[in-house]
């Protein structure tokens, strides 16, 4: 039977049968997929009143960890457990971008952050309800101007460590492509949270070993150090002597070499 | 007479009166000296030297190398009422409490960077042009021996703040120290006065860093000069050029110009890297405690490759009748480096026995036309290199995404594997360019330019080397092999054995080269295009 | 010994070629200007340095391109002394290369070899006066003089004794032994512990006897790091195990290779990674060497709890620590 179709099949070579379908198409699509978030934005909505950060934060996290996490954050293969790694974790974790990870490599890159800091905070709160853990920190917290001191802060630093992340904070290799990454830019905050939950690699420095205050200290000798123009000059990426010895060959050497050949050429 | 002669006059009377100096300023103010760019790489050494005492002098009036504890109060805040040493404490002074006291601190160090990559620079040249053969074999081991001095001298000098990147190094000296058989333990008890650190150490090689090698470098280059003034320096093979003389400018005025212009040239490069680029941030690193250390730690480049080879070593120790013996830290600390050292000492004597060769030589060698030797300089060029790598690991994993493992293997690996690659390809390049040589002589260089002969043929032009070019490729001694025969004519043994025959093999090897052409065979060719 | 086939014949020298500023008198003059004016910015340059220097505040900064803030007083200075350097250099080689004569000249070398009559005079003289002085006969005096100038050489040698004192026994002593308390570094406090958690680590150092000083020496045999993992993360022997509390461990910090502070704990893996030269230590199995050029483990520090809970010492090390040395028997 062709009632209404021989009709419509007629147009099927028409020369503006492709670009009109191509338009249906793209307009069901995007009605289709704007009811459907209008539906879900409203149902969320409508529960807002009654959603707690923690519900929220459940959301999220079923929609953007539970795939490697687990859905109860019990962990899988490839990802730990949650339970009881607090909202400092997260607040790391999620803060720095680490979280979601973008390829299953070696270790969690610092990138741009997936989650805006309520979507943070949401998660946060729901992974600090699943067992107790270590709070997050705001940087209001953190009065290391006051209560810091940066000469102590030094001593603490290299003591406990220059010798994964380098005498300037600038990061240092560990093994088998890990590394511990360089600390310039990095949140006080961030800095503190990692320091109470030992992100993967780093292990976690006790309130009784490295008290909160010297920890303050910690973090305002590292926002001197990069405040701290270069004193002497350019500095090579603060590395040491590898740079060092690379410029002296260039630029050193090279551009002595450049003059003798100008020096014992014939002039015109 | 102007007043200017005058006084020239009665001054130059006075000297003479009491030296007999005209007479021999007379006959080397006019010596000759050949003009090339790659004569002028010892002098940089030497004006890093003359730098380095420069400024290293300045530094001296204010660095105090106790190593006696002090409470830092000076100006560099993050260091504040920390206690250290004096020695540290005194850098720090220097560096932010002595106007220029930074910039002369940089400036050493840059120098004594450039002092360094300047021998090692020079020391290439001479090798691969054959510069070290008869007369010169005496220069060649004094230079040997600079550049050893030169790498302790460079580990003393950046050791005397007492920082924590330079104590380490020093923590690893003493290990090496103490891994010694026997005396290892008394050697670093004595070297440090007790247990490391100490409180001597510093002060002890203070000494021996600003008066003891610093007379025997004086000493050394004095000795190192005269020989190049008096056997008079080599000249690279061309036009006019021969065993029997020396082409180039006289001292005054050209020599004394451009070399005395190149020193303040060296200088000037010296302190524009001592302006511009930051070395050796001291009160980055902290004062040395053994507790602590920094990720990334090396030593200066011409300490890398020390370094690297440490790393790279397998961790071999023996255990035998109560006694230890750390081949872990033996093998690349002391033995290899010993071997490595005593072999380029030695170089000459080997090269000349196996060649038989008892001449005097001036004239330089192009490096294609010795193919053995510089295939030799490559290959040690590469597993230097390779070693220098893995003692920046870390550094270069972090940078480039690998890790320190992979490189770790890499360079194990490679340090067998790659030179003798790199002995067979860079012989084989200078077989083949020895071959290229030959034939621009024989048949003119390619111009591409094509032309229709009459006939319809199309050829192309080219164009034949003027003689002086042709000269210049084909001056080059080539000598046969050296002939051992196991026996004589009457059939008696010959007693050299297998000494004899191992140079007659290596003399075979060595002598394995492409024949120049003479100028008969170029005549026998038809015109100079075909 | 060369080859006896013909090469091609010397030419010679090449022909002179003359510089414009040879020929020129109007280059000549430019360039004789362009070496004044080198010379006169050298000049220029010393007022540069001695301005920065005098006037030129030490804390000073201001911002350039890629260098980012920079110490104005330094980089004045320093650039000033190398331009009042360089152009010198640069006029007077320009100076040289323009002005000054260059005809290449020829000079003949001499064969080092001396003479073959100075050869021989010299032969007849040293013999002629070593004979006079007996050196070839007089074979006790021959014989006193090495004796003396032999042994005068050990006078020197015994000298330096005091450089420093016999290793003895140092070498195998810490200031661990039962009982003593692990304090952190720096800070001096007791660890309880609960202290720690899984996965923390403190650097340690002994407490020392009330009104002792700490010396550097101290620390480079004492400084031990303190891991805590599960207890059922250990793969030990049941002695060793004895020496763990509660999943805490401890072990020298001073590395067994070279010396160095090994304190980098990888969490997750376990390892203790030395920065020097990468050797790598696996903690659950009592710091074997499991990567790099290190041959022997960390030594472990036995350590347990006082009535009040703060970790303690068990013993003292039961091996020396650091670096090997001869006398160490394993």
């Amino acid at each position: 039977m062709n009632f209404g179709f021989k009709k419509v099949a007629n147009y099927r070579r028409h020369r503006f049968a492709a670009p009109v379908l191509i338009v249906v198409a793209l307009i069901s699509l995007g009605t289709t997929f704007s009811v459907a978030s209008a539906l879900t934005g409203g149902a969320h909505m409508v529960g807002a009143e009654q959603t707690t950060l923690v519900q929220e934060g459940k959301e999220i996290f079923a929609r953007g960890c539970s795939s490697c996490h687990g859905i109860n954050a019990e962990g899988g293969g490839i990802a730990p457990a949650l339970v009881g790694v607090g909202a400092a974790s997260v607040d790391f974790q999620v803060g720095t971008g680490r979280m979601p990870m973008a390829d299953m490599s070696q270790q969690a890159m610092r990138k741009r952050p997936v989650y805006n800091p309520e979507q943070t905070a949401a998660l946060a709160a729901y992974v600090a309800s699943l067992a107790p853990g270590p709070a997050a920190v705001n940087d209001a917290q953190l009065t290391y101007e006051r209560d810091g001191n940066t000469a102590q802060g030094g001593e603490l630093f290299r003591t406990n460590c220059a010798m994964c992340h380098n005498f300037a904070g600038q990061g240092g290799a560990l093994t088998q492509g890990k590394y511990a990454p360089t600390l310039m830019g990095v949140e006080p905050k961030h800095i503190y949270e990692a320091l109470i939950t030992g992100p993967q690699s780093m292990p976690v420095f006790s309130d009784k070993v490295i008290t909160p205050q010297e920890k303050l200290s910690i973090i305002k000798w590292l926002k001197a150090a990069e405040s701290e123009p270069n004193l002497g000059g350019a500095s090579l990426g603060r590395v040491g002597p590898v740079t060092e010895g690379l410029l002296v060959w260039t630029l050193g050497l090279g551009i002595l070499i450049g003059i003798a050949v100008w020096l014992t050429i014939k002039a015109r | 007479m102007k007043t200017s002669e005058k006084i020239a006059g009665t001054v130059a009377n006075y000297v003479d009166e009491r030296t007999g100096a005209a007479k021999w300023l007379k006959k080397n103010l006019t010596k000759v000296f050949p003009d090339h760019w790659s004569f002028m790489l010892g002098e940089i050494c030497l004006y890093s030297f003359i730098i380095l005492l420069l400024s290293g002098t300045f530094l001296t009036f204010w660095f105090d190398p106790s190593q006696r504890e002090v409470v830092y109060n000076g100006s560099y805040a993050p260091l504040s009422n920390l206690t250290m040493s004096a020695s540290y404490a005194s850098t720090l002074h220097i560096s932010f409490d002595v106007r220029g006291g930074l910039l002369m601190r940089q400036i050493h160090h840059w120098a004594a960077l450039i002092f360094m990559a300047g021998i090692i620079a020079h020391l290439l040249r001479v090798f691969f042009t054959g510069a070290f053969r008869k007369p010169r074999e005496f220069n060649w081991l004094i230079g040997v021996g600079l550049v050893t001095l030169g790498i302790v001298e460079g580990f003393l000098g950046y050791s005397l703040p007492d920082d924590l990147l330079s104590g380490t190094g020093i923590r690893i000296a003493e290990a090496i120290l103490q891994a010694i058989p026997v005396v290892g333990s008394y050697l670093a008890f004595f070297a440090f006065g007790g247990a490391f650190p100490g409180h001597v150490f510093i002060p002890r090689i203070y000494t021996v860093h600003v008066l003891l090698l610093p007379g025997i470098f004086l000493a050394l280059i004095t000795v190192h000069l005269m020989l190049v003034w008096y056997q008079k320096h080599t000249q690279y093979p061309g036009p006019g050029r021969t065993e029997k003389n020396v082409v180039g400018y006289p001292l005054m005025p050209v020599y004394m110009a451009k070399a005395g212009g190149f020193f303040f040239i060296v200088f000037g490069v010296t302190a524009f890297l001592g302006a511009v680029a930051s070395i050796n941030p001291i009160w980055l690193y902290g004062p040395y405690t053994p507790g602590q250390i920094s990720a990334g730690s090396q030593p200066d480049f011409y300490m890398g490759w020390l370094d690297g080879l440490v790393r790279m070593a397998p961790p071999i120790e023996t255990h035998a009748f109560g006694h230890t013996i750390s081949w872990n830290i033996l093998l690349p600390g002391l033995i290899i480096p010993g071997i490595l050292f005593t072999g380029m000492a030695l170089y000459p004597f080997i090269e000349s026995w196996i060649t038989g060769d008892k001449q005097e030589h001036h004239l330089l060698d192009r490096p294609r036309n010795v193919p053995n030797r510089t295939a030799l300089g490559a290959m040690s060029l590469a597993f230097m290199l390779i070693i220098l790598v893995n003692g920046g690991n870390d550094i270069i994993a972090t940078h480039f995404h690998l890790t320190i493992n992979q490189i770790m293997w890499f360079t194990r690996i490679g340090v067998i594997v790659i030179p003798p690659i790199v002995f067979v390809i860079t012989k084989r390049l200078c077989l083949s360019l020895q071959r290229a040589d030959r034939e621009i002589v024989l048949h003119g260089k390619e111009t591409g330019r094509l032309v229709m002969l009459p006939h319809g043929e199309f050829v192309e032009v080219h164009q034949e080397l003027t003689p002086a070019q042709k000269f210049t490729l084909t001056q080059h001694s080539q000598p046969e092999p050296l002939a051992i025969p196991d026996t004589d004519a009457g059939g008696v043994r010959n007693p050299a054995g297998i000494k004899g025959k191992i140079r007659a093999r290596m003399s075979q090897a060595n002598a394995e080269q492409i024949i120049a052409p003479s100028e008969a065979e170029v005549k026998a060719i038809d015109g100079g295009h075909h | 010994m060369s080859n006896e086939i013909s090469k091609f014949s010397d030419p010679g020298l090449p022909e002179h070629v003359h510089r414009k500023t040879d020929i020129d008198p109007k280059a000549e003059k430019r360039a004789e200007q362009q070496v004044a004016i080198l010379f006169v910015l050298s000049a220029l340059c010393t007022v540069l340095t001695i301005y920065s220097y005098l006037f030129i505040k030490t804390d000073t900064f201001v911002f350039l391109p890629i260098m980012g803030d920079t110490n104005a007083h330094q980089l004045f200075l320093g650039i000033g002394l190398a331009g009042s350097l360089l152009f010198i250099g640069f006029g007077a080689v320009h100076w040289a290369k323009q002005l000054m004569p260059d005809t290449e000249v020829v000079a003949l070398r001499h064969e080092m070899r001396s003479e073959d009559v100075d050869r021989e005079d010299f032969v007849q003289t040293v013999k002629d006066r070593a004979g006079a002085a007996g050196l070839g006969r007089r074979t006790l005096i021959k014989r006193s003089l090495g004796l003396a100038v032999g042994i005068i050489g050990l006078t020197p040698l015994v000298m330096l004794r005091d450089l420093g004192p016999l290793p003895r026994k140092q070498l195998n002593t810490t200031s661990w032994a039962k009982g003593t308390r692990l304090v952190t570094d720096p800070g001096n406090k007791p660890i309880h512990v609960n202290d720690l958690e899984v996965g923390a680590v403190a650097q340690v150092l002994p407490e020392l006897p009330a009104g002792t000083e700490r010396t550097l020496e101290n620390i480079g045999t004492d400084a031990v790091l303190l891991i805590r993992l599960r207890p059922e993360d250990f793969q030990l022997d049941s002695e060793r195990l004895s020496w763990t509390h509660e999943g805490i461990i401890a072990f020298s910090k001073i590395c067994s290779h070279m010396g160095c502070a090994v304190a980098l704990y990888e969490q997750q893996t376990k390892h203790l990674l030395c920065p020097c030269h990468q050797s790598t230590f696996d903690v659950t199995r009592a710091a074997k060497v499991i990567f790099g050029p290190a041959a022997r483990p960390l030594p472990q520090l036995a350590i347990t709890v006082d009535n009040q809970g703060y970790l303690v010492a068990q013993q003292g090390f039961t091996e020396p620590i650091g670096p090997s040395f001869w006398e160490r028997s394993s």
